[in-house]
């Protein structure tokens, strides 16, 4: 026991004593969140509009000033002739182009009839969209009060409510997400390469040849990671709370011991790619490119699953982080206990145990 | 000029002959690209409603119809019970419940106007946000229908007909993965040359052997050029492979010119290799230089734009994406593939990205110590 404290001692000296990846370790997580509440947003704010007004009337002019004090478009430029609008969209400069016709005043006062039309740049769909469907309705509601405040008769009135997060705040899917994400990247990738480097050095035959036993080097070297990685789980739920008010509305210990559960379940994750990879550089490009983007893109975090093609769902099921990320929703968003959640509780133990027996099975004693 | 020659197939040769990293190089990325295009996709196909119908009357009949018609939309429970409605809804079985009260037709008669209400699981605030839009549409679509059976006509404020028609350029069936595509191939090639080249540097000198180049009579100058030019050389070929699965397999439209697409990469990787040089300058193990490589590359890539549009983010953030090349290059490959622009479009990028070049070698070089 005594050795196997000093062995855990030395690879904390060995961490702490490398500052630069200390300040990474730890700041990393903060820098994600603040990125990912501030920066990472779909909101529709400041899209840059181009007006063609080919009329130049009261009216065109009012609906322009209309468009514009709305909050959601500034002026990116007026246009006058269909190219113009072709290289305002090819530099980026404007994503939509609302164009009245000639003579719409006119047409409005003596048929009654207004024809607007809205070009958008749809290069980026989902903007161009969500712009577009902004534009329309800013339009209509200035067209009801030119109608004297007339309703629409016989009206459907849509009352949405959102559930678990009425703000609508981004940062709610994030925060589960990046708990999956940054505990997969450190545990996996940091011990997959410490491991590996002490092979590649040559020192893990000294650590064989001591008298500490195989099973006590490998959990002395995941232990500082442990460690870290749980404080790191912990800022990130505090910094949520703090800056952003997302909720743990669930059982904060119910939390923990899941997100030790996960952490485990990286930890031998990590330790299994030692046992495969030769050097750190294979380790590192393993873990990074075979667990980055796919953490990122298939656990949910930023894309439904439900919407990606079957295969990829089934790629989806095989990502720790998919089910982690679902245990996290429960228990902070939807304050939901054991009961919803213990089936994925259970394959994360499961594929735990697969790991850590398919990498005892696979790590060697004896160097070739 | 014949040292620089044996320097380079010496690096070629070390990299070529690991047989581990080539398929890392070269298939990984491949399989991630057309993978991930795949997976990310906002467009909603299968969103589960739960229809929690009260009034059964012939209108809310006739509504929840025109959902289970509709493609975007499958129905997995219809019952006048609220609380168990709400129960799918925590169990993750359901994104949306559709509310509809006992009053709603009569209202909707007699009243001219009526409530409906839809709960969604906010969780995912952008698929939220989607959801509520898709819903929304076809109850509009539904009320426009009904309406014109009194009025005849199309939308009627007061007196006035109004007529709002959009009309999408460049991407007229508005699909999300040629999109997506090029954002990931930045990641990708970014990825590709930024770890490759910190991590090779750093190796050397972990291992003791670039103290055994340091005295050869060897100059900086050489050594550099030596170590950048394979990764420069592999992060091209991967875009070019990238260019071409993208046109095959997504019909990735290639509008403007490829040879100023090419131009731009070409100083853009230089730029990210560059990068990639300075941080092994001052990082003396690997996993040192992983860890801040990584650091930066995802703090690169959430900023540039990739998934978001940089428009949404708050001014400081816009500002500060001067400094993030990734912002450049997505913002470059965009628009040259997807709306054909030209030169005098991307100048201002172009020029920017040339400084930031320089600027990122210069420092790497002046960094770079022969002596320890």
């Amino acid at each position: 026991m005594k050795r196997f404290a000093g062995f855990v001692r030395k690879e904390f000296l060995h961490i702490f004593r490398d500052a630069r990846t200390l300040a990474i370790l730890f700041g990393l997580p903060m820098v994600m969140i603040v990125l990912f509440g501030y920066v990472v947003t779909n909101d529709i704010k400041d899209v840059r509009i181009g007006i063609w007004d080919r009329s130049h009337d009261h009216i065109t002019r009012e609906a322009v000033s209309k468009i514009l004090s709305s909050g959601y478009f500034v002026l990116a430029g007026t246009v006058e002739t269909e190219e113009e609008i072709g290289s305002l969209f090819r530099s980026g400069g404007a994503k939509v182009v609302v164009i009245f016709d000639p003579g719409f005043e006119r047409t409005l006062i003596r048929e009654n009839r207004a024809a607007i039309r809205l070009m958008a740049d749809a290069s980026d769909a989902n903007s161009a969209q969500l712009a577009q469907s902004y534009l329309q309705s800013v339009l209509l509601r200035y067209f009801q009060d030119l109608n004297q405040g007339a309703t629409l008769p016989w009206q459907i009135e849509v009352k949405p409510r959102m559930f678990y997060n009425e703000q609508m705040k981004g940062v709610f899917m994030f925060v589960p997400g990046l708990m999956a994400l940054i505990l997969m990247l450190i545990s996996a990738m940091m011990t997959s390469v410490t491991i590996t480097r002490e092979k590649e050095f040559g020192t893990m035959e000294l650590l064989l040849a001591s008298p500490l036993k195989p099973r006590e080097i490998i959990l002395g070297k995941v232990t500082p990671y442990i460690l870290l990685s749980f404080i790191n789980a912990m800022t990130i739920v505090l910094l949520g709370f703090l800056v952003f008010g997302v909720p743990v509305a669930g059982s904060l210990w119910l939390l923990m011991l899941e997100s030790l559960l996960y952490i485990t379940l990286a930890l031998s994750l990590g330790v299994l790619i030692s046992t495969t990879a030769r050097t750190q550089q294979i380790a590192m490009v393993m873990s990074l490119l075979g667990l980055m983007l796919p953490t990122i893109l298939l656990s949910g975090f930023i894309f439904p699953i439900d919407n990606m093609p079957l295969i990829l769902q089934w790629f989806s099921a095989i990502m720790p982080a998919r089910w982690f990320v679902v245990i996290i929703k429960n228990i902070m968003l939807k304050g939901t206990g054991m009961a919803f959640i213990w089936k994925e509780t259970m394959i994360l133990a499961g594929m735990t145990t697969l790991f850590i027996l398919a990498a005892v099975k696979r790590f060697r004693i004896r160097i070739q | 000029m014949r040292i620089l020659a044996t320097l380079l197939q010496k690096e070629f040769k070390q990299i070529f002959r690991n047989r581990f990293i080539l398929p890392v190089i070269f298939i990984l990325p491949v399989v991630q690209l057309i993978l991930l295009t795949y997976a990310a996709s906002l467009e909603m196909k299968d969103i589960r409603m739960v229809v929690v119908d009260m009034d059964h009357s012939t209108v809310s009949r006739r509504l929840v119809n025109e959902f289970s018609g509709s493609p975007f939309f499958r129905i997995v429970h219809r019952g006048s019970s609220y609380p168990k409605a709400s129960e799918l809804l925590t169990r993750d079985r359901a994104d949306v419940i559709l509310v509809m009260e006992p009053r709603f037709e009569k209202d909707f008669y007699r009243e001219q106007s009526t409530d409906l209400q839809l709960a969604i699981n906010a969780i995912n605030a952008t698929e939220a946000g989607l959801v509520n839009a898709y819903c929304t549409q076809i109850i509009a679509g539904f009320n426009n229908e009904l309406r014109s059976q009194f009025q005849g006509g199309a939308l009627q404020i007061g007196n006035t007909r109004l007529d709002i028609s959009p009309r999408f350029w460049y991407n007229p069936m508005l699909d999300y993965k040629i999109y997506m595509f090029s954002g990931i191939l930045v990641i990708l090639v970014t990825l590709i040359g930024m770890m490759l080249t910190a991590l090779n540097l750093v190796r050397e000198k972990e291992m003791g052997t670039s103290e055994q180049i340091n005295v050869t009579p060897i100059r900086k100058y050489q050594f550099i050029i030596a170590k950048l030019t394979p990764f420069w050389f592999i992060a091209l070929l991967e875009l070019a492979v990238g260019l071409v699965i993208g046109r095959i397999l997504f019909h990735l439209p290639i509008e403007g010119s490829l040879l100023l697409l090419f131009s731009f990469a070409t100083v853009y990787l230089l730029a990210v290799l560059g990068i990639g040089l300075f941080l092994s300058t001052i990082s003396s193990t690997q996993q040192q230089v992983m860890f801040v490589a990584f650091f930066f590359i995802v703090t690169f890539i959430l900023m540039s734009g990739v998934f978001t549009p940089t428009e949404s983010m708050p001014p400081w953030a816009q500002k500060a994406n001067i400094l993030n090349p990734a912002a450049y290059f997505m913002r470059v490959i965009r628009m040259v593939l997807l709306k054909g622009s030209g030169l005098q479009d991307i100048g201002r990028d172009f020029l920017g990205i040339s400084v930031y070049a320089a600027v990122t070698l210069t420092l790497a070089v002046v960094n770079y110590r022969k002596t320890t």
